[in-house]
């Protein structure tokens, strides 16, 4: 890959890759004995699709290059998505996955900017990222450059009153080089989002917050793909990608129970997940 | 996932699991208690009181600044709100409406963060409060609970839901060792005496009473005798206590899993400075965060052992 050229591959070469990230995502926590698998088994395709589909423009030999595209993960206890892409994508030996949330690694349990190449802010008090996510929009529109800036929250993190403050400021400064991605996977920490709190509509939130807004199958590669090249072309307002996703996407007993937020899988899970996600 | 001595306490619950079984126990008995958490009732344990009294929970979603402003409201219409999430997220995220709405008009609220200090381990140090008691401080009509274990946890949530005024409990994640027998005498501004001696005092809270109990049993190998006091409330602090101490053993070290420069050690240290000044030493988390780790091994890293409050008090001796 030349300096600056986003990696492109293929909808099958993202599809199988997303196969791939998703084993490292249930190995590195089975390793470490804990972490949030579920919550980064759903949004694996955006991530795929954001740093292998030549969405986004960086460079792992120079991670804070100017030009570079930012991908903030909000919903920071996602990190184990947040590594292995970072992993794959070369800026650190996919190795160090195994080290994930051991004392001395920079693979801590929420995202640590300081420690980790390719972490774009520190994560893991939800509510925050978006507003990071704006401060480097305004940097790059007073330097006249065209980063463009990628948040992705969660669905339960809609909750946090912060976000809505940010969604406002960013419509009435019409940042078009952010997008918000909400992993919609219709599970929070507690229950069904729609149990704990049912905040719906959350489509026409954002519309009338005025971002623009679109709603599409997080799982279909294409479709995100479509929706993310969208986004950044949107001008004169941000956009919102409202992702429906399946917490724990690709392993049955962790998608129908949402009981399994915050719990890595044990020994004997992590073999059955593996056989589902068609490794052994 | 526990914290472990090496002298033979017995092994107890969390602080949390305490609070969560006594809170269900005070909602049979009063029925003014209103729980409020942040999408958190699992690991806090109110989810306890909420599968007795459903109609007296309230899971706000994860919003914690909301969740304070709704617990003020609550105790301004005469109800006991007991609130909760973790440490870091109620008094950071809700600091603002913690000062404006609920201590500044001195309303009977009680705060609950869990999972405060670096024994939380692997989440690391965006889910470690170690500010929380400073925060708390900065509260003037707060009161500052900071209990040991499981039996003075159980006695200590009675005693903040008997008491009149806003208050803050710091409760941890990991199983701790008991220091206390069964129903042990708890009151709160009171330390208890948990070991006598007159060369040193050791004043603790939280999970380093154990530690300082540990490390009086490791001075008295080299003839040193420690008080142990459990300071475990920090506000209001048993000046009384602290001052005897000072004039009878000449020494202290003061010892939390929190910042050292900004907790019970402060005002421990005001206290004995005004009254009866006298040599004195700190453990706690220097000035930085943690990292992610196992609680033991992050424990040892960052300074919080026995073996660290033994150091502490032969400088001092
Ligand atoms: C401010 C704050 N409050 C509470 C938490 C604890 N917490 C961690 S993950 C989580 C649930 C998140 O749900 P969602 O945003 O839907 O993310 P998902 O795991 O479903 O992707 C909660 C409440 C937190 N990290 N930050
Ligand atoms: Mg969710």
């Amino acid at each position: 890959m030349t300096v600056g050229e986003p990696m492109k591959m293929s909808i099958a070469e993202l599809e199988e890759q997303a196969r791939v990230l998703r084993r490292d995502i249930i190995t590195c926590t089975t390793i470490a004995g804990s972490g949030h698998p579920s919550s980064s088994l759903s949004g694996v395709e955006i991530m795929a699709a954001l740093y292998f589909g030549g969405v986004m423009r960086y460079d792992p030999a120079e991670p804070h290059w100017a030009k570079r595209d930012r991908l903030i993960m909000s919903k920071g206890h996602a990190s184990p998505l947040l590594y292995v892409v970072l992993a794959h994508a070369g800026y650190f030996s996919t190795d160090l996955l195994e080290t994930l949330r051991q004392i001395g690694s920079p693979l801590e349990g929420h995202p640590n900017m300081s420690r980790l190449p390719g972490v774009e802010a520190s994560t893991g008090s939800l509510g925050q990222g978006l507003s990071i996510g704006l401060g480097h929009a305004f940097a790059a529109r007073i330097e006249n450059a065209d980063n463009h800036v990628f948040v992705i929250l969660g669905d339960g993190e809609q909750d946090e009153g912060q976000i809505w403050e940010a969604a406002m400021t960013a419509a009435h400064y019409k940042l078009d080089n952010v997008t918000a991605i909400v992993d919609h996977n219709k599970a929070q920490q507690t229950g069904w989002v729609r149990d704990v709190l049912d905040y719906s509509p959350l489509a026409e939130k954002w519309q009338a917050f005025q971002w623009d807004t679109q709603e599409i199958d997080g799982h279909d590669m294409e479709a995100v793909l479509d929706a993310l090249q969208r986004a950044k072309a949107t001008q004169g307002r941000p956009s919102c990608i409202i992702a429906h996703t399946v917490k724990g996407k690709g392993v049955s007993f962790v998608e129908a129970d949402y009981s399994y937020h915050g719990k890595a899988l044990t020994k004997e899970e992590e073999q059955r997940a593996l056989e589902e996600l068609g490794w052994q | 996932m526990a914290v472990k001595p090496d002298i033979e306490f017995k092994m107890g619950k969390a602080t949390r699991d305490a609070f969560g079984a006594a809170l269900r126990e005070a909602g049979k008995t009063n029925a003014d208690i209103v729980v409020v958490d942040g999408d958190v009732n699992n690991s806090t344990r109110t989810e306890w009181f909420a599968q007795e009294f459903p109609e007296r929970f309230i899971n706000v979603g994860i919003a914690e600044s909301n969740l304070v402003g709704i617990g003020a409201g609550l105790a301004a219409c005469g109800k006991l709100p007991v609130i909760a999430s973790f440490a870091c997220f109620i008094m950071c995220n809700g600091y603002d409406q913690l000062r404006m709405s609920v201590a500044f008009p001195n309303l009977n609220v009680k705060v609950v963060g869990s999972h405060a200090g670096i024994s939380i381990g692997e989440d690391g140090p965006s889910q470690m409060a170690i500010e929380d008691v400073a925060l708390a401080l900065g509260l003037p009509t707060f009161t500052v609970i900071v209990p040991a274990d499981e039996p003075s946890t159980l006695k200590a949530v009675s005693a903040m839901l008997d008491s009149v005024g806003p208050a803050y409990m710091r409760v941890g994640r990991p199983d701790v060792p008991v220091v206390y027998g069964d129903d042990p005498d708890f009151t709160l501004g009171k330390a208890n005496e948990l070991r006598s001696g007159n060369d040193i005092t050791l004043i603790a809270n939280g999970i380093m009473v154990s530690a300082a109990l540990e490390a009086a049993h490791a001075l008295a190998k080299a003839g040193v005798e420690a008080r142990v006091l459990d300071m475990h409330t920090a506000r209001p602090l048993d000046v009384e206590a602290v001052t005897r101490a000072a004039r009878e053993t000449g020494k202290i070290v003061v010892a939390e899993e929190h910042l050292v420069q900004c907790g019970l050690g402060s005002v421990v240290a005001m206290a004995a400075a005004e009254h009866a000044p006298c040599a004195m030493a700190f453990v706690g988390v220097e000035n930085t965060y943690a990292e992610s780790g196992d609680p033991d091994a992050l424990l040892e890293k960052y300074g919080l052992t026995a073996q660290h409050i033994v150091a502490k008090a032969q400088s001092l001796l």
